[in-house]
């Protein structure tokens, strides 16, 4: 099966701090696959790194077999079309309503009549069922409802990539499933490839095929979710069993408790 | 010594660095103009919305300038029996410097904050990083519509502004103080030249309408995603705004009316 996504030796950094060192990764076409590990450890900036938002300093990323830190302004955007993105709190147009929402990319891109792309956005909205609060704004719904108008307006273009940024981020246990399924369920509808990043283990290994885990920039330990479970990888267990300590200490680094009290050579 | 001609040249750089940067963000807003031009929905969109924000205070605020240089000058004139110059006078004031003027500053306030705030929060929500992942441009999206809508809109509320103070002051010349009706209006007539004075007036606004709305727009679109930037984005939008529309009005009542 060809990957859809194909990231190859990518070095990323800002300024003088390395964010992503020698990476290299792959999404196939058709599957749901997982970016995950602890806050700041890159996997938003894989994310940014595929939609082309930023540039790497080395390596490349391809989509479609296209690179996409070689593209120009035009290129890119020509390629973003066939992309979705779900932002982590949505990101939605509060001045427009959720079908004004929903609608923005279709009638930016397409030259449908109006009552085709009203019968689209409705269609969208039954998916994510939410069809009935089309009328509503952004701020007259909940967070995990805002997610889902979001996840709607990302595949209003059928999108062959659909990128997730943390979906499950503040949400109810209730809205946590729902779009948890929501995404499995689109992606296997759509036939689309879909990249999840979140930490959120319980509902990520429920719908992903494939799972990285990502520490300080690097891939750390990667394989299906049955294979990550009964993985002894140290950082892979601490992650997945949410351990206080471990490869990822508890403390902040530096002098240690007895030093500070003057407790001198007792640790 | 050392330490202050660093500074000096940092500063300097800094400066040119910033205008570089306005600058070529001004050109971009103009390259991309022409695509919001092809659905002018969403220019007269804003120029409803940005002309709305500063309707009212636009028209308070030349009812009581006009009132009061109406009071002020029938005051003086009449002391060398020169009354009937009101009009004129008034006219001449409010259409050569006071409506241009005011109004910018009074867009500057109202609108440009507005737009300020507007397009920050929009950048802090994410909105615009989502706009372009979804191969839309924020620049001729979001950004084009609302500058020719308020380049649009100011030489219309500069003249609202004129016309509004020229009965302010008619009220309290002819109405209160029993001026000639007659003589008010003549007067106005024959010492207000349109290709001098009304036309230099609408360009005065359409060059403050560019430069307001600018300022607006770039300090919103620059800024740094966070409430206290945004906050500081606005503030930063009255004082530059301000000072460029009373720097550009030397220049161009200079360029207009100096010998």
């Amino acid at each position: 099966m060809s990957n859809l996504v194909e990231i190859r030796d990518l070095q990323f950094s800002y300024g003088e701090r390395s964010i992503l060192s020698n990476l290299r990764m792959d999404f196939p076409r058709g599957k749901l696959i997982a970016v995950m590990g602890g806050s700041g450890c890159g996997k938003t900036t894989v994310l940014r790194l595929i939609g082309g938002q930023i540039r790497p300093q080395r390596g490349q990323v391809r989509v479609n077999g296209e690179v996409v830190n070689e593209l120009n302004t035009a290129g890119l955007y020509r390629l973003r079309r066939r992309m979705g993105m779900l932002f982590q709190f949505g990101a939605l147009f509060t001045d427009l309503t959720i079908f004004d929402n929903v609608a923005f990319p279709l009638r930016e891109h397409t030259d449908l009549p109006e009552e085709l792309i009203r019968d689209l956005v409705l269609m969208k909205l039954n998916a994510v069922g939410l069809r009935n609060a089309h009328r509503l704004k952004p701020g007259e719904i909940s967070g995990g409802m805002a997610r889902r108008v979001a996840v709607a307006r990302a595949i209003a273009l059928d999108p062959e990539l659909i990128m997730y940024d943390e979906p499950f981020a503040g949400l109810d246990p209730i809205s946590m499933g729902v779009t948890a399924n929501l995404i499995r369920n689109l992606n296997d509808a759509l036939g689309s490839t879909s990249i999840l990043v979140s930490h959120d283990v319980k509902e990520t290994f429920a719908i992903a095929d494939y799972v990285y885990f990502m520490s300080a920039g690097k891939i750390v330990a990667e394989g299906t979710p049955a294979e990550l479970r009964v993985s002894q990888d140290p950082y892979v267990k601490q992650f997945v069993n949410a351990e206080p300590d471990g490869p990822v200490p508890f403390h902040y680094p530096g002098k240690s408790l007895s030093d500070d009290l003057g407790l001198g050579g007792k640790r | 010594m050392i330490r202050a001609l660093e500074a000096s040249g940092r500063w300097t750089r800094e400066g040119l660095e910033s205008l570089g940067f306005a600058t070529r963000a001004f050109f971009n807003l103009l390259r991309y103009s022409p695509g919001a031009f092809r659905r002018p929905t969403l220019i007269t969109e804003q120029i409803h919305f940005i002309g709305n924000y500063s309707l009212v205070i636009t028209i308070v605020s030349g009812l009581f300038v006009g009132l009061v240089l109406g009071l002020q000058f029938y005051v003086n004139l009449i002391q060398f029996g020169a009354e009937e110059k009101l009009g004129p006078l008034t006219a001449l004031s409010l259409v050569r410097e006071l409506g241009p003027v005011v109004t910018a500053l009074l867009f500057a306030g109202r609108a440009g904050t507005s737009l300020t705030a507007e397009i920050g929060l929009m950048k802090a929500g994410e909105q615009l990083t989502a706009m372009e992942m979804m191969a839309v441009n924020p620049v001729q999206r979001v950004l084009a519509p609302r500058f020719w809508g308020g380049v649009i809109a100011m030489p219309v509320l500069a003249t609202v502004f004129s016309a509004v103070g020229i009965i302010g002051s008619y009220l309290v010349g002819v109405k209160m103080l029993g001026l000639d009706e007659g003589a008010f209006w003549s007067q106005m007539q024959a010492g207000v030249d349109v290709n001098r004075d009304v036309l230099s007036s609408v360009i005065k606004s359409f060059v403050f309408g560019i430069a307001v709305t600018f300022t607006a727009l770039f300090q919103g679109y620059h800024v740094k995603p966070t409430p206290a930037d945004v906050a500081r984005a606005t503030t930063r939008t009255v004082v530059i705004a301000s000072l460029l529309v009373l720097g550009l009005d030397f220049v161009m009542t200079a360029m207009m009316f100096g010998q």
